[in-house]
């Protein structure tokens, strides 16, 4: 409590003086960050390598799924799958060409998923990252193709899986297309478990809907980044439906592992080292012969 | 078959006099027993399940209930399940795999609950654990949409063997309501939604995604339940002597590439 208090007087101290030295050294916007959580300023050299997350209140900001590679797998050690698969229109639905396009050219992503192959302290693993800047990774049908091949490619290969989630849920301009892909993902995951292999989900702000109701809450290990969105309704509908506001903690990592659905929660600068012990513990210990 | 745009359909499956499964099981199955209870929480009015004959033969029945009157709807919370009825829907179709009977799913729902305790229960585990239960169970499955399909909520019972609509029924990704208010901030537009979203029996055929559709009685199912339950009726003979002869490896092996397939992208060197 009084290191809390301590923290906190000197990061506001801190904070002062970087908005002291802005004002004297003209310091532009683009070098500081301002943690939307507690307010507090960074440098944003010290937050980047931070892994993004706020020194002040452990704050995870969202990844790209580079970010996220970048942290989380043995440098130069990345084999992409189908990075050049991107979705048609399957309901005609409205402009969904063009605005597909656009976000592409913003993102440098084709879709809301990077599925690959890597190493994570030399052990051999699939990996799944989805990325919430393209259409808040919500699941159509190169998310749920990428995601089942992966799987698939998994099981075949006797590899394990690592899926860092984050959707808004299914992409509704793919209209009941994108339903199945959750019956679809969720299929792949029932294979590549009953061939024995490990899968686990590291849920990321923020995992809802679609995505939570099916492959991302199908993991052996379920494990989450701190204080991250986690549930399966928004919190607008049912605040409509009870007529009240919601505190704070609802749908949080907490308030799932409180209520039985998440493992652990980890922070992102443990998170290679233990998903790293968790592979060892399943006897994935170094390289593996792939087909 | 009518010719009618998704928002007619709409008008249909709401009309009051629409055939619940509390009408429709009688008419289908002889002897139901119904079974409570997810042995977990408890029980979920939402979800009835039990065991029956289809036709002499023993079957597992699991069905989304609506209500008729306010009173039905108070038990059965509108048809809107909690995860204890997903969970009670697995546990009697575990057992339905044990014993070797058939499935039939009777799907009929707006969606799964949105709550604090649905929630706190896990509605999204409870969903995504039917839907990779289902996928391998060894037993056939059949599905039956009946008026709504409502999202996730309905596809925790629509990972089958066949799934057949009936012809006024709608299936989709999220309520036309909640496709209004997202795209438009204006749920009211819930009509104009609906006749977008290709969510008819005819759409979902042409997309792959529904395999039969059956005829209601003309002008809709409630001018008629008895004429549209022997539909029903006809069709799951059909369903089940299709899937009763194949052996469980090939069964199963359908029914994964039944949803493998679906999705539409392409993949280029040049974009
Ligand atoms: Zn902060």
């Amino acid at each position: 409590m009084l290191e809390d208090l301590f923290s906190m007087v000197k990061v506001r101290f801190n904070a002062d003086q970087t908005e002291d030295n802005r004002k004297k050294t003209d310091i532009p916007k683009g070098l500081l960050f301002k943690c939307p959580r507690c307010r507090s300023v960074t440098l944003s050299d010290e937050f980047n390598k931070r892994g993004k997350v706020c020194p002040n209140c452990n704050y995870h900001s969202r990844l790209s799924a580079k970010e996220r590679l970048d942290i989380t797998v043995d440098r130069g050690t990345f084999r992409e799958f189908d990075r050049n698969m991107v979705s048609k229109n399957p309901i005609g639905f409205p402009d969904y060409e063009q605005k597909q396009i656009a976000l592409r050219e913003k993102t440098g992503l084709k879709d809301a998923v990077v599925t690959g192959r890597a190493k994570i302290y030399s052990k051999d693993t699939v990996i799944i990252v989805m990325d919430s800047n393209f259409m808040m990774a919500s699941m159509g049908s190169v998310v749920g193709e990428k995601i089942t091949r992966a799987f698939e490619y998994a099981t075949r290969n006797k590899l394990p899986v690592i899926a860092f989630t984050a959707s808004g849920g299914a992409r509704m301009q793919e209209g009941i297309v994108s339903l199945m892909q959750m019956a679809k993902t969720s299929g792949a995951v029932a294979r590549h478990s009953q061939a024995g292999q490990l899968y686990i989900a590291v849920m990321t702000d923020p995992t809802t809907g679609g995505v939570t109701a099916s492959f991302a809450s199908l993991g052996d290990i379920i494990i989450a980044e701190p204080k991250v969105l986690i549930g399966f309704a928004g919190r607008r509908v049912i605040e409509g439906t009870i007529k009240q506001k919601l505190p704070d903690d609802f749908q949080s990592a907490e308030f799932m592992l409180e209520n039985g659905f998440v493992d652990m929660i980890v922070d992102r600068n443990r998170m290679k080292r233990v998903l790293s012990h968790i592979l060892r513990m399943h006897n994935y210990t170094g390289e593996v012969q792939s087909k | 078959m009518s010719e009618l745009t998704a928002s007619q359909r709409l008008d249909i499956i709401r009309h009051k006099g629409r055939p619940t499964v509390n009408d429709y099981i009688p008419m289908l199955f002889d002897r139901f027993m119904e079974m409570h209870g997810d042995r977990l929480f408890g029980d979920d009015g939402a979800i009835m399940g039990g065991i029956a004959y289809f036709k002499g033969t023993p079957v597992t029945v699991i069905a989304q209930v609506k209500g008729r009157d306010l009173a039905e709807n108070q038990r059965c919370n509108f048809g809107m399940p909690h995860p204890e009825g997903y969970r009670k829907a697995l546990r009697l179709a575990k057992q339905a795999e044990k014993f070797h009977r058939p499935v039939i799913c009777l799907v009929d729902t707006a969606g799964a609950f949105c709550g604090v305790d649905a929630e706190k229960r896990g509605q999204g585990e409870a969903i995504a654990r039917n839907l990779m239960e289902f996928m391998t169970l060894k037993t056939p499955i059949i599905s039956v949409v009946l008026g709504e399909g409502g999202s996730g909520g309905a596809l925790a019972l629509a990972v089958c063997d066949e799934l057949a609509m009936l012809e006024n029924a709608l299936y989709s990704v999220i309520s036309p309501r909640g496709f209004a208010s997202i795209l438009w901030k204006d749920a009211a537009r819930e009509r104009e939604a609906c006749d977008l979203m290709k969510i008819t029996a005819p759409d979902l055929y042409k997309l792959g995604v529904c395999d039969y559709i059956i005829p209601e009685a003309p002008g809709g199912a409630h001018n008629d339940p008895q004429a549209t339950a022997n539909n029903i009726s006809s069709y799951i003979s059909k369903a089940l002597e299709r899937k009763l002869k194949k052996g469980l490896d090939e069964l199963i092996n359908e029914r994964y590439n039944k949803f493998r397939i679906v999705g539409e992208f392409e993949e280029s060197t040049t974009i």
